[in-house]
């Protein structure tokens, strides 16, 4: 046995038009927590993807614990003592946490000629497995009702009772909560001291720094190099990751706020445990920022505002007129802009191309004769906002799904520029988007701003809520409980407001 | 990869379907000369007519993940309404014995009023009720299929008019039959639909992303009724014109056609998954669906043994077709 539990040696893998992998190599020591780290589309998750089987590499092999070893698929990978807790979960929710555990190799026992399910002996493991993972659960319960959270450490508990040697987990923190991240840190801590690896793939610098041994650090699909952690600093990773000195994560804000644009007055929501009573102004030229804990209903108030969902009471002046927006269509006319939380989910269209996805809210505008789309303004629109916003893309009639993050969130920016809107909300416009990219995003912020349109920013990251923002509004539990002006903010008086729950 | 070389290979293995079908052809016009005649090219060229229309109409559904299982009655209604507007006056039984000469293009304006009616309830059932199109159009079917029962009352018509029988069996300067013509007409139509126009983009928008079109302006509920409505309208064309080949008409006429239609789509590239398929995509479905049938009436294979190729086509056909975006993982 080697000093590695796992290697991987010149590592390939090209898909069409780009070369995904090249030549990557990994080792990764027994008992330690082993980052990952890159900007998006640097490979890491292909690279994983490539280990635990659901890809296909071109070249290189894989060696475990010394010996080199051939993945044919996922379940080949978890009989091999390799697993992977996703990105996207996919576990079965209707069906109960022990069959999830055990889905496709259920304990059996004999009745007559039949192999049966042995039910007592699937619920007994199944409880025990998840003290191991510090959950005291009823096993026969359904996963849908558990917390993604939960779920993680289910699917971590499934790990265990296959003997992992290696647990891949990607992204596994991205929609937990802090106490819930604590309780994974727990857990990870647990597989380290029963000499497990663990290969943690992730963009949040603190949480890298705080629990793992090494870091690697992967760049366009290439191997950079591996450092010991306690060697590193978020600085140090930033530029191995970008491949040069980043000195300033945000850019300077020159913009200037101007005239007040929109006022909202006493706005409450149809549903009673959504936001109550917020007021708030808006003015051109600004950076709104509206900072809050998870669940604090801003999303919601903006998403209101813009016409998806209900308001019961309140009234908007908007340009000097009263405005209440009952769809996306009045608000997209009279423009305002929305560009939401869930890329995958509400912005992009997957399937279809680039100038589809750039022109879709804005068709109105290249109608010839009453009816006929122009297609050569819409091809000059897209081109133009491709070169305006740096958009990294073959060509226009290119699928947007197969975009970086950054790259498809400028996408849907320029969406909302056809329409040369007014004000642009932006929910957590850098969510999932690597360091270079949420850059430029700030930049492209600011320079709509110093042409006088006005920006909400909802963002769940105090240091960009902090960096980006003229002003900070606070929400906490549906109620607009504070405002700090930029130069004033920080964590401190942010978390205050935050938090006055009554 | 950047090299100028055509990829032949990728050629032959994107294309499957096509020359698979091309080969047939060749195969069966040496054992039956008789298959490249021109009568054969009429012949199938009103046969792919009818059901082009008809996988035209269902494209709009399946594009926006939805589905229309009423088409297949929809035509025999459509057919069946025709018929009793458009029998010789002199016919025996006749539906309506007073009915004088209506014109031709009257009874088509008819008949497409009354499927739009369908295609609207279609809709709004899809639309503001939530039904899922699987669910709502197939007790569509049912309902159709009982209004054409009552109206008809379940008689079988025939003695039609010469010159309603004259527009599918008639050719331009007795050469180009009338029904390509048809076909070509709302083929191009169609495609202009679907890429040149407002509803044609939102339409691939709702299938690739509906909360997503939802959020950029798109009324969503007012494309889907329109899908439908359309779909109904040209189910109501297929009608009129299958009748006036066949010549007759019952209220079995059409059954089942969507199923052949949604057959067709898929082989043609409409994905089930919402958001993909192309008008030449439909119209190869159609096509190697029915050069395949002509294929094998012309090499006089027992009809029972056409269904089971057929099925086993349908099948291989997409997973054929499958393998070129599941090779890219």
């Amino acid at each position: 046995m080697g000093d590695y539990v796992l290697e991987l040696r010149g590592i390939s893998k090209s898909f069409p038009g780009v070369k995904a992998l090249d030549n990557v190599s990994l080792k990764v020591r027994p008992g330690t927590v082993h980052a990952l780290m890159g900007e998006n589309g640097a490979g890491k998750s292909t690279l994983m993807k490539c280990l635990f089987g659901i890809y296909k590499m071109d070249e290189g092999e894989i060696y475990l614990e010394g010996e080199k070893v051939t993945i044919i698929n996922a379940n080949d990978a978890l009989h091999k003592g390799i697993a992977m807790v996703h990105q996207e979960l996919q576990p079965i929710p209707e069906r109960s946490i022990a069959e999830n555990i055990f889905c496709g190799r259920y304990p059996t026992r004999k009745v007559g000629p039949l192999q049966v399910i042995d039910h007592k002996r699937m619920y007994e493991e199944a409880e025990s497995l998840l003290k191991e993972v510090r959950m005291e659960y009823d096993p026969k319960a359904k996963l849908g009702t558990l917390s993604i959270s939960q779920m993680q450490s289910v699917e971590i508990a499934k790990a265990v009772s296959m003997n992992a040697k290696v647990v891949i987990m990607d992204e596994p923190t991205s929609s937990l909560t802090d106490n819930e991240v604590e309780a994974l840190f727990r857990i990870i801590e647990d597989l380290r001291k029963k000499n497990v690896a663990i290969i943690y793939i992730s963009h949040k610098m603190d949480e890298i720094l705080r629990i793992s041994d090494d870091i690697s650090i992967m760049r366009d699909g290439q191997y950079i190099g591996t450092w010991l952690a306690k060697e590193m600093t978020i600085d140090t990773i930033i530029a191995k990751m970008v491949g040069r000195e980043l000195t300033n994560l945000f850019p300077p804000r020159d913009n200037k706020p101007g005239e007040v644009i929109l006022e909202a007055k006493g706005l409450t929501s149809v549903n009673p445990k959504s936001f109550k009573d917020c007021s708030f102004t808006l003015r051109r030229g600004e950076i709104l920022g509206l900072g809050g804990l998870v669940g604090a209903q801003r999303t919601e108030l903006m998403e209101a505002l813009f016409g998806i969902r209900g308001i019961a009471e309140g009234e908007i002046t908007y340009k000097g007129e009263k405005f209440m927006a009952k769809r996306p269509k009045d608000s997209i006319r009279n423009g305002i802009g929305l560009i939401t939380e869930d890329r995958r989910g509400t912005g992009i269209f997957g399937v279809l191309s680039i100038a589809d996805n750039v022109s879709v809210a804005s068709l109105d505008k290249y109608v010839d004769a009453g009816f006929v789309l122009n297609n050569n303004k819409i091809e000059k629109l897209v081109q133009d906002n491709v070169s305006k916003l740096s958009i990294k893309t073959p060509s226009s009639k290119t699928l947007i799904q197969s975009l970086s993050g950054g790259n498809q969130q400028k996408v849907i920016i320029s969406r909302w520029l056809a329409n040369d809107p007014d004000i642009l909300i932006m929910d957590e416009p850098t969510r999932g988007i690597d360091v270079g990219a949420k850059y430029e995003i700030y930049q492209i912020m600011i320079t709509l701003a110093k042409q006088g349109k006005a920006i909400v920013m909802i963002s769940s990251e105090m240091a960009e809520l902090i960096g980006m923002s003229d002003r900070i509004l606070v929400m906490c539990n549906g109620r607009i409980t504070g405002e700090v002006s930029g130069e004033e903010a920080t964590q401190e008086n942010i978390m205050h407001f935050a938090t006055q729950f009554n | 990869m950047n090299t100028k070389k055509i990829d032949y290979w990728k050629i032959l293995k994107e294309n499957v379907l096509i020359w698979i079908v091309l080969l047939m052809v060749i195969y069966v016009s040496f054992v039956q000369p008789n298959f490249l005649s021109w009568d054969n090219f009429s012949n199938i060229s009103i046969n792919v007519a009818c059901r082009f229309l008809i996988a035209l109409g269902i494209s709009g559904c399946l594009i926006t993940k939805g589905n229309d299982l009423s088409a297949g009655r929809t035509v025999g209604l459509a057919a069946c309404i025709a018929g009793t507007l458009l029998q010789k006056p002199d016919a025996a039984g006749k539906f309506y014995p007073n009915l004088g000469n209506m014109n031709l293009f009257v009874v088509l304006l008819i008949v497409v009023a009354v499927c739009c009616v369908i295609g609207l309830v279609n809709g709004l059932v899809v639309s503001y009720w939530q039904v899922p199109p699987f669910i709502a159009t197939l007790g569509m079917q049912t309902i159709v299929y009982g209004i054409c029962l009552v109206y008809t009352k379940a008689a079988p018509l025939g003695s039609y008019r010469e010159d309603y029988t004259n527009l599918a069996s008639g050719k331009l300067f007795g050469v180009i039959p009338y029904m390509f013509f048809v076909a070509l007409f709302f083929g191009l139509a169609m495609w202009f639909l679907y890429n040149k126009t407002r509803h044609g983009k939102y339409m691939y928008a709702i299938g690739g992303n509906e909360n997503a079109a939802e959020v950029s302006g798109i009324n969503v509920k007012a494309t889907k009724i329109r899908i439908y409505i359309l779909a109904s309208a040209l189910f109501g064309i297929a009608g009129y014109f299958l009748g006036a080949k066949a010549g007759g008409a019952t209220v079995n006429t059409g059954m089942s056609y969507e199923l052949e239609a949604i057959a067709e789509c898929t082989i043609g590239g409409v994905s089930t998954n919402g958001g993909v398929g192309k008008i030449s995509g439909i119209l190869i479905g159609v096509l190697v669906f029915e050069l395949l049938k002509s294929s094998m009436q012309f090499l006089r294979i027992n009809t029972s043994w056409q269904y089971i190729v057929q099925g086993i086509v349908i099948i291989v056909a997409v997973a054929l077709d499958l393998r070129k975006y599941l090779a890219k993982k």
